[in-house]
């Protein structure tokens, strides 16, 4: 379970994020929607401690992220290509990760195979390094590493952009498989609200940094979703 | 159209990011730019008289003797150093632009650089000593401009020759042989090349042959880039193919060999980490200076341990100095991994521990010099890794400029390693131990001296635990500005 209290960030006067508070159980698949600067990215840099809150604090399993570091082992994500190292290659890339988070090699093989599809033969064995693959490949093999060493709490931020459409679904099933397992609770945010849709089970609008919605995905919340970044555009 | 170009030009330079520093250390910068001026100047004014002093012979003969070096050298820094300007060309291809012309822009932007200008400084006063002197000046005139010819000849092939590896090292290693062969008196290149050299003197017209040679490598150049203005052609960003590598043998230290793994692999597949490495090997023989009593002025024991620790320590100096800014590109990775601090500092200690070692070992020769030269690079080694180990990471923690693995911009000396925190650590990296040894050499003999600062060495080692638990915990402290201030550099 993640709690989130009185969570806010400033820079200069300029807030980006102000959560009164928010409560993710485990097991949740969890979608955050918003424009560009609507704090998603800021949210979940938070949850990982690589920025600092002007005030409250986030718990992530009763354990309070800007304290201690009893939270890593179980949590693990995809924020953007700064969480690849350009100069090695996939392979040695998911065996690092899988060190760093007590999986063997054997382990972290095993799951690779269950993703031959999602990789569609461009990632693995390429005799390539991570810097010269393609956006959209780098993106498949952080999303895939982030599933190494069966974490609790998988965090992905815009999984779904500069993939290809068959990549796309694929990526939509394999998180709601993974969501599917009530252990591990799974947060997405995206631009696409389609995708989000599809793959949540709960959805969070964000506005200039405040959840402006918070919604059970039912068949309608696409509609209404899409009615409301309507709205935002009228006004 | 080319007024555009200058104005591109001028707008990135005035808001590079290396610009956007302090005002003092703009200053600076510019007193040790005038600074070389100043020193260029001297030599060139100066070279004709030190030579004539040594009674060498003919100023000008002998400077043409070396000319061969200072040309082949002049071509290794350019080939080290020397940016190509293919990479800003990129987003003019798409504008109605005729590739001639911004080919021609690129080749000449070249013209004005650096690499060009400084040679300047050497031969234009040099030349008018030799006219003062009284040598014909039609003849002078003749050879300066030979030489111009051939400086900005060497900066043409630069262009042809980059990135061309397996001709360049080649080409090094034959002239490094060249040179330790001249030293020793077995064979001396400088007998077939000077006279080329002079000729330009002797016959001024043939100052003519680098210049129809420079004009033809700049042609060659022109057509050689344009030929390859295509983003798959020329303007491609060269990819290295991929090799997985294992290195299971240091899978038995655990974390720490996840670590050391990873380090080795930046190491070898960087460029800029590879010329760091190169230049840590150079400063093996930096200690020539002083070990070996070739200079004077540096005879003093005091000195044998200054350069004992920059001969062992050339690794610790030059990467060391950068942790934890070698993994700027993926900081926030390692942030929100499961990583301790201490395991990540721990292995690139080791890291820095085994190269001392290494280069201790490659040291040896210096038992040539006898044994206190030597012995000096031990307790060297021994400071390092006891006091100097400790002391780079610990200033690791406040330099907060990402490095870009990928280019070799800055390997040489960077900005950031002066700001103030690091600068005071350079007192007890390079200072104690040269005070410790005079003490102890004061107080009884030299002997007592190198014990004292070997001593240091080994108390910093057995406080290791505590200084880690420090430097781990200034680490925590400066991690949200670290990870901040990787995130905007790149």
């Amino acid at each position: 379970m993640i709690q989130v209290a009185t969570l806010s960030k400033v820079y200069g006067k300029q807030t980006v994020l102000d959560i009164e508070s928010l409560e993710i159980p485990q097991g949740q698949s969890f979608g955050l929607v918003g424009n560009n600067g609507a704090g998603k990215t800021t949210l979940f840099s938070l949850l990982l401690d690589l920025i600092k809150p002007s005030t409250g604090e986030i718990r992530n399993q009763d354990i309070v992220v800007q304290q201690s570091e009893g939270w890593k082992p179980f949590t693990s994500a995809f924020i953007d290509e700064s969480f690849l190292i350009g100069y090695l290659t996939p392979e040695e890339y998911f065996y690092f990760i899988g060190e760093l988070r007590g999986a063997s090699k054997a382990d972290v093989n095993a799951l690779l195979s269950g993703f031959e599809d999602f990789f569609h033969g461009e990632i693995l064995g390429q005799r390539k390094y991570l810097r010269d693959l393609s956006k959209g490949n780098q993106k498949k093999v952080g999303i895939v590493a982030s599933f190494i060493g069966n974490p609790k709490v998988v965090i992905l931020d815009e999984p779904f952009a500069n993939l290809d459409p068959t990549t796309q679904i694929r990526l939509k099933k394999i998180i709601k498989e993974l969501a599917a397992n009530r252990e591990v609770t799974v947060l997405v945010s995206s631009h696409d609200l389609m995708h989000v849709t599809e793959v949540c089970e709960r959805i969070v609008v964000l506005e200039k940094g405040k959840i402006v919605r918070d919604i059970q995905t039912t068949p309608e919340t696409l509609k209404e979703l899409e009615q409301f970044f309507d709205k935002s555009v009228a006004l | 159209m080319f007024r555009h170009f200058i104005r591109l030009q001028w707008l990135s330079f005035v808001r590079s990011a290396s610009f956007k520093t302090e005002i003092w250390f703009k200053i600076l910068m510019a007193l040790g730019a005038l600074y070389f001026i100043a020193v260029f100047l001297a030599m060139g004014v100066g070279a004709y008289f030190i030579i004539e002093k040594a009674e060498l012979g003919d100023p000008l003969r002998v400077v043409n003797r070396f000319m061969i070096y200072y040309l082949v050298m002049d071509l290794y820094l350019r080939y080290m150093l020397q940016k190509m300007p293919v990479m800003n060309i990129r987003p003019l291809l798409y504008l109605p632009i005729r590739k001639g012309v911004v080919v021609r822009f690129a080749l000449g932007k070249t013209l004005f650089s650096f690499f060009n200008i400084s040679h300047a400084f050497f031969f234009v006063p040099f030349s008018i000593v030799l006219i003062t002197q009284d040598y014909p000046p039609v003849q002078v005139l003749g050879w300066h401009l030979a030489m111009f010819a051939l400086f900005y000849l060497n900066n043409f092939l630069n262009v042809l020759i980059n990135n061309v590896d397996r001709i360049f090292y080649p080409v090094v290693v034959v002239v490094t042989l060249l040179a330790v062969a001249q030293y020793y008196g077995w064979f001396d290149i400088t007998v077939y090349t000077a006279p080329i050299f002079d000729l330009f003197y002797d016959i001024p017209l043939t100052a003519i042959i680098p210049w129809v040679l420079l004009v033809v490598a700049a042609w060659a150049a022109f057509h050689y880039f344009k030929g390859k203005m295509y983003l798959d052609g020329g303007l491609a960003v060269k990819t290295a193919e991929g090799k997985t590598e294992d290195y299971a043998w240091l899978n038995r230290f655990g974390n720490l060999g996840t670590f050391l793994k990873n380090d080795i692999k930046l190491i070898k597949r960087n460029k800029r980490s590879k010329t760091t490495v190169l230049v840590s090997f150079l400063f093996l023989f930096y200690g020539m200076l002083f070990l070996t009593g070739a200079m004077e002025v540096y005879k003093g024991p005091v000195w044998q341990i200054f350069a004992g620790i920059f001969v062992s320590g050339g690794f610790l100096f030059t990467f060391g100095q950068y942790v934890p800014s070698w993994d700027s590109a993926y900081y926030p990775l390692m942030m929100s991994q499961n990583i301790k601090y201490r395991e990540y500092l721990n292995s690139k200690w080791w890291l820095i521990v085994i190269a001392t070692a290494i280069s201790t070992i490659l040291a040896a020769f210096y038992l040539y010099f006898g044994w206190k030269a030597y012995l000096a690079v031990v307790v060297g080694a021994i400071y390092n890794i006891g006091v100097n180990s400790h002391l780079v990471l610990w200033g690791g923690a406040y330099i907060k400029t990402p490095i870009d693995l990928t280019t070799n911009k800055k390997a040489f000396g960077d900005k950031q390693a002066f700001n103030a925190k690091t600068l005071l650590l350079t007192i007890p990296k390079l200072l104690l131990p040269l005070v410790v040894f005079w003490v102890g050499s004061l107080i009884w003999n030299e002997t007592a001296g190198f014990i004292a600062v070997a001593l240091c060495g080994v108390i910093g080692f057995a406080f290791k635990d505590r200084v880690f638990r420090l430097i781990e915990k200034i680490y925590k402290k400066e991690k949200y500005k670290t990870l901040l201030a990787y995130k905007q550099g790149k």
